[in-house]
């Protein structure tokens, strides 16, 4: 589904990814681990086509397509969903009206009919259901005003509606207490199908006792310096990232 | 020696003064002699005058408009007129084409002894008392050539006279349209609002225009709100991008009046728009909330006075521009404070979207207080949309055009909302939509 090949990315000239390869199938699901600063989030953010981010090197294929090629609607119409560390608070519009806006725009990509009103309401009825979020959360306009936690949960409720192929959960987990990191994590499992994939960004282990990842990547420096199973998000949270820090993938 | 420009109006005034009959001998025509003579004393203000700074109306001054007093432009059918009409409207509804009222079209309530809506044309035939007492009482024309010029030439409008204790529940509709014929035309359309004690009325404003051709709307409306009394006066200006648009809107608010003014600038080359209101009596409320939005090279200028002139009185006061392409506003908010009005509550914030790097804004909020105990607050901001809301919205699949669209739409809003009339609240959000996507095929 997605490949990334000696992928390069600066900010105001200052190189932030090194070289990260990546491939990601259908029905699995990738944890992306590292230290602060280590690139995580900029890897997110580039994969949903924010234009902060020079890339000066590299490939990234998406479903056989240039994905650097697309602009970040385009992305999110092929399938691509980043649901973001730092909500942004969008005053004056409300839920329902950005979401039924962003639904039409990606129904209308895939040769399908938009949704009246009625239609609209009764799809996000069926989803807040299988979320337990309060529907509230729809009238208000998009995370103002909202908790760490609704923003969060905002961004999976979000999620469900779009049916994207392609997840990437950045920082999903920070700032969440437990039973909100629980809510979320279940959505998640809820919404895995295998025809999509999720990549979760994270820094710390504990959401990956919920979201049981298929493979880990430890993202330092830029670069991936350790590749496996989900044990290995176990053993970095035993030794610290400076295990994998000393740790040479190629000796390995 | 006089202008040519003057002496054009002057001869209009002649003109206007001859086809009166009797009527020139009544004090309402001394009022429009008095209003003439200042006017050819004061001509049109320049930019050295500092109420007209960042408003240069020389192409006002420089064209050579045909006055619509006389003559009335009948050639608009009623398919071009209802189309302007409020939905979901009962109400009474009087429609003026080129600023003459037009009964064909109109829809007149007049209860004897009650309530009138009706023409100001007919008022001043049926002399009506609350008429001669009021009709150019409010709107001091000694400083300001606009003023003195529309009052000149005072003749039609509308008359609405709400006794006490009256409550008109359905929103009256004034709608002024002009046909764009091949003449360009100056209008002064006249609004006199009476409300009495513990009344009630909505009011809802329209400029409409038929063609995209050059004319002058140079309007005025007095209101009196009484005692206890509620008013809301909503205006929309949609004239022809190659129209200008004066409007003087004076208000006189009574003890526990509560008046609300949603003025919504659409389109017109040059509007400005001038609002003094004087809280002259204990706990009267006033709001004014004005929301501007400029495409091309139009200029939207709004210049509100807010008078505390009794004690206890609140005052809110909400301006918003979204100004694209090559467009400017102006936001210029006075807020006085006489000394015995302690216990003053007012409030100003004035805030600006632009939407192009060659769009501008001059905005100055002046305050004068004289009394001790007051709250007064004033905030402007001007700023553009935001990259991190944009990028949000295009990452839910929403283009860049509509996620623009979107937040601009949301930005206008706040102002919307505040319109109590739902199907105005559409109507209004419809037009700015399909302005904004003009104002984007004309900036590419």
């Amino acid at each position: 589904m997605l490949e990334i090949r000696n992928l390069h990315a600066s900010v105001q000239g200052k190189e932030i990814l090194k070289g990260v390869d990546l491939k990601v199938s259908a029905g699995e699901v990738h944890a992306i681990m590292g230290p602060n600063g280590s690139g995580k989030s900029t890897l997110a953010q580039v994969l949903a086509g924010r234009e902060t981010y020079a890339i000066t090197k590299g490939q990234i294929l998406y479903q056989g397509k240039d994905l650097i090629e697309m602009d970040p609607e385009e992305r999110a119409r092929e399938g691509v969903f980043l649901a973001f560390q730092y909500p942004v608070e969008i005053p004056g519009v409300t839920n329902t009206y950005f979401l039924k806006a962003a639904l039409n725009a990606i129904r209308k990509h895939r040769g399908l009919e938009e949704l009246d009103a009625v239609e609209f309401i009764a799809l996000m009825k069926k989803k807040t259901d299988i979320l337990h979020i309060d529907t509230s959360l729809l009238g208000r306009p998009v995370n103002e005003g909202f908790s760490g936690g609704e923003k969060k949960k905002n961004e999976i409720f979000q999620m469900a509606v779009l049916e994207p192929r392609l997840s990437i959960l950045d920082e999903t987990d920070s700032g969440l207490d437990i039973d909100a990191l629980r809510i979320v994590a279940d959505g998640v499992n809820k919404l895995r199908t295998k025809e999509n994939a999720t990549i979760v960004v994270t820094h710390y282990q504990r959401l990956l006792n919920y979201i049981v990842p298929d493979f880990v990547h430890v993202l330092v420096d830029g670069k991936f310096v350790h590749s496996g199973g989900k044990e290995l998000a176990l053993e970095l949270e035993e030794k610290g990232y400076d295990w994998v820090k000393d740790h040479d993938p190629v000796s390995a | 020696m006089m202008s040519e420009m003057l002496e054009r109006y002057k001869t209009h005034f002649d003109a206007f003064e001859k086809s009166m009959n009797g009527e020139s001998t009544s004090a309402i025509h001394v009022r429009r002699r008095e209003a003439m003579e200042k006017f050819l004393e004061l001509g049109f203000p320049t930019t050295k005058h500092e109420e007209w700074r960042f408003t240069n109306v020389t192409p006002i001054s420089q064209t050579r408009f045909h006055s619509s007093t006389l003559s009335a432009n009948t050639g608009a059918s009623r398919t071009q007129i209802e189309k302007f009409f409020l939905s979901e409207a009962d109400g009474a509804r009087l429609v003026f084409i080129d600023g003459l009222f037009s009964p064909e079209f109109s829809n007149v309530d007049k209860k004897p002894g009650r309530i009138t809506i009706d023409s100001l044309a007919n008022a001043l035939k049926a002399n009506e008392p609350a008429v001669e007492a009021h009709l150019g009482k409010t709107a001091a024309f000694d400083d300001n050539g606009f003023v003195a010029l529309s009052t000149a030439f005072m003749h039609d409008g509308a008359f609405i006279h709400v006794p006490d204790s009256e409550t008109i529940a359905s929103p009256i509709q004034l709608l002024y349209i002009a046909t764009g014929d091949s003449q360009p035309r100056v209008a002064s359309p006249r609004n006199l609002v009476i409300v009495g004690k513990n009344a009630q009325v909505s009011i809802v404003e329209g400029y409409y225009h038929l063609r995209d051709r050059s004319y002058f709307t140079n309007t005025i409306s007095e209101i009196v709100v009484g005692e206890d009394s509620t008013v809301e006066f909503d205006r929309v200006i949609n004239e022809s991008d190659s129209a200008y648009h004066v409007s003087g809107l004076h208000v006189t608010q009574k003890t526990s009046g509560v008046f609300t003014s949603n003025a919504i600038s659409l389109s017109g080359l040059i509007i400005r728009n001038n609002v003094t209101v004087v809280l002259g009596g204990e706990h009267a409320e006033c709001t004014l909330n004005g929301l501007s939005l400029g495409t091309g090279e139009e200029l939207i200028d709004n210049h509100t006075t807010i008078d505390h002139a009794s004690a206890n009185c609140d005052s809110h006061e909400l301006y918003k521009a979204i100004l694209d392409g090559k467009s400017r506003g102006v936001f210029n908010g006075k807020i006085f404070v006489r000394k015995d009005a302690q216990k003053t509550d007012a409030k100003q914030t004035n805030k600006t979207l632009l939407l192009s790097d060659e769009a501008t804004i001059d905005t100055k909020p002046q305050l004068e207080i004289f009394a001790d105990d007051v709250k007064c607050t004033h905030g402007a901001t001007v700023g553009q949309l935001d990259d991190e809301q944009i990028f949000y919205l295009r990452a839910r699949g929403i283009s860049l055009d509509d996620a623009r669209d979107l937040l601009t739409r949301a930005f206008a809003l706040s102002v919307i909302s505040k319109i109590r009339i739902e199907p105005l609240r559409r109507e209004l959000d419809a037009m700015l939509q399909s302005k904004l996507r003009l104002g984007r095929l004309e900036n590419d």
